[in-house]
């Protein structure tokens, strides 16, 4: 176990160790939901719901059950289950109580289950021998840092909405040249606060 | 040993999931009974949860849809004045600024989680669903089915002479999903046990290629009907009727409906479009509505004669016929069937002739 206190890696993970800027996970959805700040907004408040518990579970089902019986092998599949089991609540709650999120985000919603930022968290807390707050502050971190990630995406892209673009640059192809720009932004913040 | 731990152990984790997520989807999800209130008089109880075109449709309130459901054909279009939620991305390509301003909704999108109150035409309540029965499905051109389906002994079907049904062409090989086309009524309202359909063959259309192909003498039609505001209108202006191909269907229909109600004091034209001779139909039938209709006048043009046919009619598009045999649009109304390209052209020339537009009746083809 390493000794960090939890706020350094709630925050890290945040700014420094974005899912996105700085590793690069869960790209697809944040590629393809980042048109509106309301959805984007919207998204990232699940995909943060989902990070936070599936890595309380995930930490519980590893050290408590897998580690005991000494089937840390058996990793993957387990924290996919309870990840798509989670996503599956989520989508329930979203429907009966936010239905034009729910049309929104579409086929991004249940997406989320193999989003990579997600199962990503439960596999660095384990890499890095996280405590449970230690976990618990990365899930949080990371589930902000990845709504921030994306919301900020849907304002510049609202922003240049009417601007005129090269042909081949509209969409995706913007974005990623800006997802680029925003990490070098990002990578700034990287003497702050360090986790790795 | 390590097996049996191994699938105990991943088979216990989905078990306790698996349980949570019953139970979440027992309470989350159950939107418990709901009552859905329509034009403010009629009450249905239904079970929340589901979308409101199939609570209607259990409940034997046939609202339109070709689709069946999917929210890609834009009909079923009811207006929802409490309980509906936000307008959905899904339904922002079908509905308008101005029928969202009113509350007009797809009701396959709007999914039923409370008590509903909706408004729907009053004529809507007449629409049943009808296993017919196949007695005669045979080409009268190349491309055309006459296609005659009979109601079991005592029901029937209720009707105006225009309107249209909805055919369901179910699964076959190459077709993996039912869904639901119109057909106008050939036959006359007065004849309530069978109807005639006219079906076109559309390469790769579903349910011409089902009525074509694949309909069997033996099996069973579902029919839901009937639909739409294009029906014969009781007044005593001169009646000009345009169609061309199956198009002819509703207006037979009207011309059967005044033959059997001596309706022979209106002047009536029908201008009849076809490509060649080969494509002109029931030749018979209109010499006979001819004479039992002395104001009836039946005029048919090919645009497109075999250079050896022995065709003395008329030759040119129905923008031809009519301008040649139409002089002004004073005290007339008119009734047009097909295509639309066919409908606005005529459309423009009767304007053109000084016929108001709330005098021009059609039935575009989609």
């Amino acid at each position: 176990m390493i000794e960090i206190n939890p706020l350094v890696i709630f925050f890290a993970a945040i700014f420094t160790n974005n899912m996105i800027l700085a590793n690069f996970l869960g790209m697809c959805s944040f590629i393809a939901v980042s048109k509106e700040i309301k959805t984007a907004f919207g998204l990232g408040q699940a995909v943060t719901f989902v990070l936070t518990f599936t890595s309380i579970l995930n930490y519980f089902i590893y050290y408590k059950i897998l580690v005991p019986f000494n089937l840390e092998y058996l990793r993957f599949i387990v924290f996919i289950i309870s990840i798509a089991a989670f996503v599956q609540l989520v989508e329930m709650i979203i429907d009966r109580y936010f239905p034009a999120l729910y049309y929104a985000l579409g086929i991004f919603l249940p997406l989320i289950t193999v989003n990579c930022a997600v199962l990503g968290v439960s596999l660095f807390m384990l890499i890095r021998e996280y405590s449970f707050i230690q976990s618990l502050a990365f899930g949080i971190g990371s589930g902000i840092g990845w709504t921030l990630a994306i919301v900020a995406m849907a304002g510049i892209r609202q922003k240049i909405k009417n601007n005129k673009l090269p042909n081949g640059l509209e969409g995706p192809g913007i974005t990623l040249i800006i997802t680029g720009i925003m990490a070098l932004a990002f990578i700034g913040f990287s003497g702050i606060v360090k986790i790795q | 040993m390590e097996i049996v731990l191994t699938v105990g152990i991943i088979s216990g984790i989905s078990g306790i999931l698996a349980f949570l997520l019953t139970i979440a989807n027992n309470t989350i999800n159950d939107y418990g009974d709901v009552k859905i209130t329509i034009n403010e008089s009629k009450e249905y109880d239904a079970r929340g949860g589901s979308s409101l075109l199939g609570l209607l449709i259990e409940n034997e309130v046939y609202i339109p849809s070709a689709c069946g459901g999917k929210g890609s054909c834009g009909f079923c279009k009811v207006k929802v004045t409490e309980g509906g939620g936000p307008l959905l991305p899904t339904e922002t390509g079908y509905v308008t600024e101005e029928e969202a301003k009113d509350n007009i909704r797809l009701s396959c999108q709007v999914k039923v989680k409370n008590d509903i109150d909706i408004e729907i035409d009053e004529a809507i309540f007449n629409v049943k669903q009808y296993e017919y029965s196949v007695v005669k499905n045979e080409s009268i051109t190349p491309s055309i089915k006459h296609l005659i389906l009979r109601l079991p002994e005592g029901k029937e079907i209720d009707f105006k002479a225009g309107q249209y049904i909805q055919l369901l062409a179910p699964k076959y090989k190459g077709n993996r999903e039912e869904v639901y086309r119109a057909y106008s009524l050939a036959s006359s309202p007065n004849q309530k046990n069978e109807i005639e359909l006219l079906i076109g063959f559309v390469p790769e259309g579903i349910c011409t290629t089902y009525v074509h192909y694949h309909l069997d003498d033996k099996d069973k039609v579902t029919v839901v009907g009937p639909y739409g505001d294009f029906y014969y209108q009781d007044n005593d202006r001169e009646m000009i009727m345009v169609a061309i191909g199956t198009g002819m269907a509703p207006i037979l229909s009207i011309l059967r409906y005044m033959r059997e109600n001596r309706i022979t004091d209106r002047k009536v034209t029908f201008f009849f479009g076809a490509k060649d001779e080969e494509e002109l139909f029931f030749d018979e039938e209109f010499q006979e509505l001819e004479k039992e209709l002395p104001k009836f006048r039946y005029i048919p043009s090919i645009s497109r004669p075999k250079p050896d046919a022995k065709w003395n009619g008329e030759v040119g598009r129905v923008t031809d016929t009519i301008t040649k045999y139409i002089e002004n649009g004073e005290n007339k109304e008119a009734y047009l069937c097909g295509s639309p390209r066919m409908i606005d052209s005529v459309v423009d020339l009767l304007k053109e002739k000084g016929l108001e537009e709330e005098f021009i009746l059609y039935d575009k083809f989609s």
